[in-house]
Order: C-alpha cells, then structure tokens, then sequence
C-alpha cells in the first residue's frame, strides 16, 4: 500500500518564542526547526504499515528551502521518496491555502493512506489535514491513537480517544488520518539512513507545477488574519503555605484558596 | 563551515538520543551504573559504534568529522561515567582491532562489538603501572596454539560488564619496547576473575573493576598484530582514546557554564543578581575563551587525521588542556554555586567529581607533558 505523509516544520518546542517588531510574527533568527511532533508519528506509522503491507511512503512537506531537512529526516527513518512544495507566493499563507497547495501536489499520486499531524505544535490551528481530505474528497479521521488495516489492504480501523472512551471507526481507503500522541514512539533516523536519505528522489515543485494560480496564496489571501500576538502572562511566583500542623496547613490553603484564588 | 547536512543529521540524531535515552536515566545510573549492553545494542542499531570503521564490519566507513560530532553530543550526557563507558568501547578498545586485528578478530569481535552486541573494556593499567606503562608485569607465555596469561589488571572502565578485554601483557623479560603483546581476552574463560566493583571520587554510572587472569589460556589467534609488537600498537591506539577526550570536554565545560549563567543570573546577593559583578563575567569569558582554543585544536585534529598525518603532539596537547580546563571549570563554577554547589543535589557537584578523572586517566597531564618536550626537544 502507498501512504502519503504530509510534514510540516516548526520551531523546536525548546525554542524561546519572541515576537517581532511587527507583533504579529515571531522572530525566527535564532529558531532552531524541526519536524512537527505529530507529523512524526505519522511517518512512524506510515513506515511500520509499508513493513507489514509493501508499498511506499511519500513524505510531503511545505514552506522555504529550509523544510527539506526535515523530509531528509523522514527520508532517513526510511521514507521512500519526498516532494517539497516552495513557492515564495506561499509566505504568509493560511492553512486554507497551504491545504489547497498540499493537495494539488498529492492529487495524482497513487495513494491508499494520507497521514497528518493532528495540529501543528506553532500555530496549534489542526484545520490543514481535514482540509486536505475535504479538497481531495476523501473521509477523514482526526486526533487518532491506533490504526489498524485490514489485511487485504482495502480499509481501515481506527481509534480515537474520547473522553475517557475509544471510538472506534473503520472505513474504506483511500482516507485520510490526523496522528496523535501514542500512537506510536517514533524511530531514530539511523546513521545508516542517514547516509541513504541523500540518495533518495526528492522533488521540488512550484505553485504553476501544480497548476495553481499563485494570486489564491500568501498574506493577500488569508481567510484568517493574525491581528496582534501576545506573549501568555508570565507566571506568578508560587506561594509556601505557612502552618505547624497539617490541619492548621490545611485550614491556612482553604483560607487562600477563598480569600486570593476565589476558586472556593 | 565545516558541518553538512548528514553531520548535523547525526548530532540532530544524537542529541535526540542523549535527550530521551540516557539523560533521563543518568541519577539512577549514577547510583547503580549504566547497564552497557542494553544501552549499546541501542546504539549499535543506530550505527553509533562504528563511525569510521570498515563498513565490511558493519561499521559506516565515514570520515573524522562524523565522529566528532557523534563525540561532540555525548558531551551533553549529564553524567560522564557514560561517555566514558561509550568511549572505552569505541575509542579505546577496538581501534587496535580495526587497525591491526587479523580477519578472525575482526569477524569474531570487532563485528559484534559495532553491532552493540558485546561489550569491551580495555586492559593495561595494573597496580604498579599505570601511565609508565612499561613497568608492567603481567605475564602471556606462549604454551603450543595458545597464551597462559598471569597477572591483574586495575581501574578497569567497564570491567565489570566485559564481554572481552583488549589486554596489554608481557610476552618476554627483555627490557624496551617489544616485548609485548595486546590480546582480545574473552572475560567467560576460565581463570578469568572480577575481584571486585570498585568505588570512585567520580565516574560513579561507569563501572571500573580490578580484574585477575590466573593461568588463562587464550588462543594465540587471539593475540592483535605481529607478536612483541603490544606496546607500539597500544601507544598507537592510546591516540584514539586521547582523542576521545577532547569533544566532549570543550561541551562539557561549555554546558557547566551555561548552567551557572542561568543560576547566578537569578542568585540575588546583596541586593542585585550574583551575575552583575564583573569579575564574575570575567572569569566566565576567560573560560569560554580557552574552551574555544580547545575546540579549534580539536577541528585541527580532525583535519590532520583525515589527512593521515600523525597528531600526536597535537593530541597530547589537547589532552593536557582538557584535563586542567575541565577541572578549572567545573571549580570555578561550583565556587559560584556555592553552599548549592556542594550539595551532592546538585548536578554542578557532579560535574566537579567527574572532571577530576581527566588530567589522570588515559595518561597523565606529567605524560602528556613527557610527550609533547619529548616532541619539542626539550
């Protein structure tokens, strides 16, 4: 079975966030950026179902030059090929349009899988992968934890947690999944893999190779406009409740949790 | 400038690994030692064990700069016991195998060794002899098809988890240089003996063993390179080792530093962060300044051993510096730390004991010393 894996990059979840001039952006100078944590899972469960079914995996990624480390990475893992999309239109583009750019690129690929991230860990907006199986006319199934294809390779059953619950859905292929934590514990590129990555077919495609008009992109575009970014409050030193006995301990919280917290 | 994208694949690789794989485990090793062949059959998966070895072996047959960014991230390890543990095996061990083994050791104990299956530690210092390697008195006599070895061995890195031991032993009483011979010993044969774990200033997630051959018989294919040659090829295989030392020093020091910034940044003493005085930000530089000579003499290294050129002298240096600039450092942070840093809570007491094993291990700062005025002539 061919399995497509969409791959976006993202600031390394380590990195510290400072807002541009601007106040709509971040600076990006120092950023150090990686594969999008959920994307990883889904090129590990893309790669664990190509060992048990055959088939190849076709890792796409989006975005500047830059993001070809990170399909190299995947490729490395042991991806079969990878197709980058850049297109200096595409700066400032919202998730509508990057959606609409993935899925013209994997449109006329032969595929039975599409593996997202559930989110992407920077914006946290989780709209690109259910827009790509909107564009693509395929069924979709978000946030999922276990997945499961049946041996002839013609559907799917998927988990999804909910609430404590596992809903469990199962669907004819091709469709589309959104990768979540537990999944799966991703590989190490290995060094050997490392080494073949660079071997491997990676293509580039601009908008007008996948016959895009490239008004439809960038910040003109945008459906969703960013007004202004703030930084999240800073945190409030913490507070040692004073007291000789438990009880009294527990009596002084109580106090507090009334009196200043107002939660009681 | 001197990194591609495969380089900074491998330290994004290992990064990763040190990240999620040893740091998290490293106080509990710390109390109970690095189990080594589960850490190394992952390592071995990964490719880590055989940079720049023959990929006939399962080694990835690439070049110095590999490996020293490999070296370079185990630098992060929050304890060096286990640098140490990966280093013994990788550096300090097995080069002689790779370089002068016959296609039997190589098949036999290189290949699994790269694979992480085995584990190696390596064999010369004894009681009476440690840098003076020279004076040591443990004894291989050729009997028919094999070797009966007698004699001890002290301050064995890995000693206790050995699967074999790379040993250095005299094969004749003529005084000088060749009359020895270094041998791939297998710790399950009989005679073979761990007297006992031995505990350390430092190093504590390393294991370091006394070990005892009483007539071990080791067959004489075992024995690496041409007989009464041991010595030359151990000297040779001591560069690897030395080597080994100097990446992971210059990040080290740099990371304790780092650390202290963080601290002493929000340390308020009298009134205002511990960071504001100067001679405190001076002392920081002066650091940082020296641990950048060490990486550029390492780079250095790097380029002539690619080159093939013998380092030597230039290793010897960089050992010597190591050794006094991981101390210093650690030292001197630890005094910024204060009461904290005195507290064995506190990683910075860590890094102080762990440090001190530098400027005597792998030969001492007074060998590197001999070594670099034997080069100078003087």
């Amino acid at each position: 079975m061919n399995i497509i894996v969409c791959l976006k990059q993202v600031p390394d979840t380590e990195s510290q966030i400072k807002i541009g001039p601007d106040g709509k952006s971040i600076v990006t100078d120092d950023i150090k950026w990686v594969m999008n944590p959920y994307d990883e899972f889904g090129v590990e469960e893309a790669l664990r179902l190509k060992e048990k079914h055959g088939g190849e995996v076709t890792v796409v990624g989006l975005g500047p030059k830059r993001v070809t480390e990170s399909i190299r990475t995947a490729l490395a893992m042991g991806a079969d090929k990878g197709i980058l999309v850049s297109d200096e239109a595409l700066d400032g583009s919202d998730s509508l349009a990057n959606a609409k750019a993935i899925a013209a690129a994997v449109k006329d690929l032969d595929y039975d899988l599409i593996f997202t991230g559930q989110r992407g860990v920077d914006d946290d907006l989780g709209l690109v992968g259910a827009t790509i199986a909107e564009l693509l006319g395929i069924p979709q199934f978000s946030i999922i934890v276990k997945v499961e294809v049946a041996e002839d390779g013609k559907s799917v059953k998927v988990e999804r947690p909910i609430e404590g619950e596992a809903l469990i859905i199962e669907s004819n292929l091709p469709a589309l999944i959104t990768a979540q934590k537990g999944l799966n514990e991703p590989r190490y590129a290995s060094l050997p893999g490392i080494m073949k990555a660079k071997k491997k077919p990676l293509e580039e495609k601009t908008l007008a190779d996948l016959g895009l008009d490239s008004a439809e992109f960038g910040e003109g575009a945008r459906k969703l406009k960013i007004l202004e970014l703030t930084p999240p409050p800073e945190r409030a030193a913490g507070k040692i409740v004073e007291g000789e006995t438990p009880q009294e301990k527990a009596a002084e919280l109580a106090k507090l949790l009334h009196d200043e917290a107002k939660v009681l | 400038m001197y990194f591609n994208e495969e380089h900074n694949a491998l330290r994004d690789m290992v990064r990763k690994f040190v990240d999620k794989e040893i740091n998290p485990k490293v106080d509990e090793w710390e109390e109970d030692t690095v189990p080594l062949h589960e850490l190394f059959k992952k390592m071995g998966d990964l490719g880590l064990l055989g940079i720049t070895y023959d990929q006939k072996y399962g080694g990835q047959g690439l070049d110095y700069w590999f490996d020293l960014v490999f070296l370079e991230e185990l630098g992060h390890i929050k304890a060096d016991g286990v640098p140490m543990a990966i280093g013994v095996h990788t550096h300090m061990a097995t080069p002689a195998i790779h370089e002068y083994g016959s296609e039997y050791l190589k098949e036999t104990y290189l290949k699994p060794s790269i694979a992480g299956d085995i584990v190696s530690a390596i064999g010369v210092t004894e009681p009476e002899a440690g840098s003076d390697v020279a004076g040591l008195k443990t004894k291989a006599v050729k009997d028919g098809d094999s070797y009966i070895i007698n004699g001890s061995k002290l301050f064995i890195t890995n000693g206790c988890q050995a699967d074999f031991v790379t040993l250095l032993a005299r094969t004749d009483d003529k005084p000088g240089f060749h009359s020895f011979g270094l041998f791939v010993v297998p710790t399950n044969l009989p005679g073979f003996v761990i007297s006992k774990k031995l505990d350390k200033l430092g190093m504590r997630s390393s294991d370091t063993a006394e070990l005892f051959f009483d007539d071990l018989r080791v067959p004489a294919e075992n024995l690496i390179g041409e007989p009464g040659e041991g010595f030359i090829i151990q000297m040779k295989q001591f560069q690897h080792e030395r080597f080994y030392a100097l990446p992971g020093t210059y990040i080290k020091a740099r990371d304790t530093i780092n650390m202290t910034i963080d601290y002493i940044r929000q340390r308020m003493v009298f009134g205002k962060p511990l960071i504001k005085n100067q001679v405190l930000r001076h002392r920081l530089v002066d650091w940082i300044t020296e641990i950048e000579c060490l990486k550029h003499l390492t780079h250095h290294i790097v380029r002539m051993k690619i080159e093939g050129l013998d380092a030597t002298r230039e290793i010897s240096m960089g050992k010597l510096i190591a050794g006094q600039l991981s101390f210093k450092v650690s030292n001197g942070c630890l005094q910024m730390f204060g009461g904290m840093g005195y507290m064995n809570e506190s990683l910075i007491s860590r890094y102080f004991r762990d440090s001190r094993l530098l400027s005597i291990g792998g030969g001492a700062d007074e060998i590197m010393k001999e070594v670099i005025a034997r080069f100078e002539g003087i």
